[in-house]
């Protein structure tokens, strides 16, 4: 549960109509309208722009891995990234290519665990420095 | 899960002209999005004609055993919508004479129309290449006066086209119901059994896949690999192609949209997946729709939108096929559906 400070600020929050809580929502660092525009990003930089689009398609196109493989690589980076538009994206993504939601969500786990295991196994680290200063 | 059609619970989105006014409004009256018609103005494709006439398309019906989420028919028991046999015999001078040579049964469930199989017989005897049938798969298990269906498909040489929405049964019983799964793949062995679908077969049998909820189908071929994997390792069913068909954003699919809050998003996608190579190929460029009352129409979509040709002739009564081959097409914004991505057709991808 996240935590409601504020109960009368919260009904005004839902009580605003929906006009006002698009504008609200565009206030925010992210806002899911954002992701349509990423394309606009070579306006400012072509070249890196158009050379970043290329290599990003040709990545994600059928090799020695399938394009169902990628994509749920994909998302279960996004996840370990944390990235709202790569979430959105690559959900979409896995649906259109008949990726279960049972599947979507063990990838999630694979992110999950190498996270997790990423910050365990440095408590070998913390182990050594506790066994040289106190041993 | 739907259990009636929207026709009769009475929503208002029974009413073709409110879901074409739904279709103007918003985002496309606001110019946050274009036009179906502009967007195709802007390579020269408007208006959208007509090429040569290869097939023709008769719904014999509206009535369903089953009532699946996104119906464009708006299909289901309760539908009372079902062509006579003064109409067929319409119908069958019409296909004696055509230059068609791919006659399309649709529905509804095609089979549930009391005078299907005499329909059959009279139109399998007229020399038309491909004889196609969309058969819903469920409908050969649903009662014991069907269960035949695949010998009979079989004696007259029908190419059979069935809906499968997923190769889970989790995902197939969430769009079309339950139950639906494990009687599609009883009904897919049935016809494997009799021939349909074997790797050398003659006897056709064909797949369409839909998405099962706001979203774009993906690549055919890579879904067609998916399916065929999936269906033979676990069932020891084969079929021969997939057809990826996208949703078009009417009757209960544009009811669902908008009930789950994806209408516009949808809209988006379908926009941002615009491909004009796939609008020279669009089914209404090449087909007509026969309705149940015998009108005629640029597709099965208008159809149920209501939108009969824009020619001087509009019903099967006084037909000649030059006349209206000589027309502009209807279009909306529905028409989106049939342009993302590699396109989408009653036969799959266009483009
Ligand atoms: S999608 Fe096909 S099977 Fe389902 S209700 Fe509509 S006509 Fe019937
Ligand atoms: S919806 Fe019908 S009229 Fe519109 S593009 Fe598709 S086939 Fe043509």
């Amino acid at each position: 549960m996240f935590p409601v400070r504020n109960w009368t600020e919260l009904r005004l929050t839902i009580s605003l109509d929906r006009n006002k809580i698009i504008a609200k929502m565009a206030d925010s660092y992210y806002d899911p309208k954002d992701l349509r525009k990423f394309g606009k990003i070579t306006e400012w930089s072509e070249e890196l722009g158009t050379k970043f689009f290329d290599y990003y398609g040709k990545v994600f196109e059928e090799g020695a891995l399938t394009a169902r493989e990628k994509s749920l690589i994909a998302l279960a980076v996004s996840h370990t990234e944390q990235c709202p538009y790569c979430i959105d994206s690559y959900t979409k993504d896995g649906l259109q290519k008949g990726i279960t939601k049972e599947e979507m969500m063990e990838a999630v786990h694979v992110g999950a665990a190498i996270k997790s295991g990423a910050t365990l196994v440095h408590g070998v680290m913390m182990m050594n420095k506790v066994n040289k200063l106190d041993g | 899960m739907a259990t009636k059609s929207l026709k009769k619970t009475g929503n208002e989105l029974a009413d073709a002209n409110r879901q074409l006014e739904i279709l103007s409004n918003g985002i496309f009256k606001n110019g946050e999005l274009p036009t179906f018609a502009d967007k195709i103005k802007e390579t020269q494709q408007f208006p959208l004609r007509p090429r040569k006439l290869e097939i023709l398309q008769i719904n014999v019906g509206y009535m369903c055993n089953q009532v699946c989420d996104h119906c464009h028919v708006d299909a289901g028991p309760d539908r009372k919508e079902i062509m006579t046999w003064e109409t067929m015999e319409l119908c069958l001078e019409v296909i004696r004479n055509t230059g068609a040579h791919t006659l399309d049964l649709t529905g509804g469930a095609p089979e549930m129309n009391p005078n299907f199989r005499r329909f059959v017989e009279e139109a399998s005897k007229a020399g038309i290449k491909d004889f196609i049938v969309r058969s819903n798969l469920t409908i050969i298990r649903a009662n014991k006066k069907y269960y035949d269906l695949p010998e009979f498909f079989k004696k007259h040489n029908v190419h059979v086209i069935s809906s499968m929405p997923h190769w889970t049964k989790g995902k197939t019983d969430k769009q079309r119901g339950d139950g639906v799964f494990d009687k599609s793949i009883k009904a897919l062995q049935e016809l494997n059994a009799v021939g349909y679908g074997m790797p050398d077969s003659e006897l056709r049998l064909d797949l369409v896949y839909n998405p099962s909820g706001a979203f774009l189908p993906g690549d055919q071929a890579s879904m067609e690999k998916d399916f065929k994997k999936a269906l033979m390792e676990d069932f020891g069913i084969q079929f021969h192609n997939l057809f990826a068909i996208t949703n078009l954003p009417i009757a209960r699919f544009l009811d669902y949209l908008i009930a789950s809050e994806n209408y516009e998003d949808y809209m988006y996608q379908l926009v941002d997946a615009y491909n004009p190579m796939a609008v020279a190929n669009v089914m209404c460029t090449n087909t007509i729709s026969i309705s149940w009352d015998g009108w005629l129409y640029d597709c099965d979509f208008n159809q149920m939108l209501g939108l009969k040709v824009n020619s001087k002739i509009k019903h099967i009564a006084n037909y000649n096929e030059e006349i209206i081959n000589n027309r502009n097409i209807v279009i909306s914004q529905h028409c989106y559906g049939c342009t993302a991505g590699a396109g989408s057709s009653c036969q799959g991808t266009v483009a």
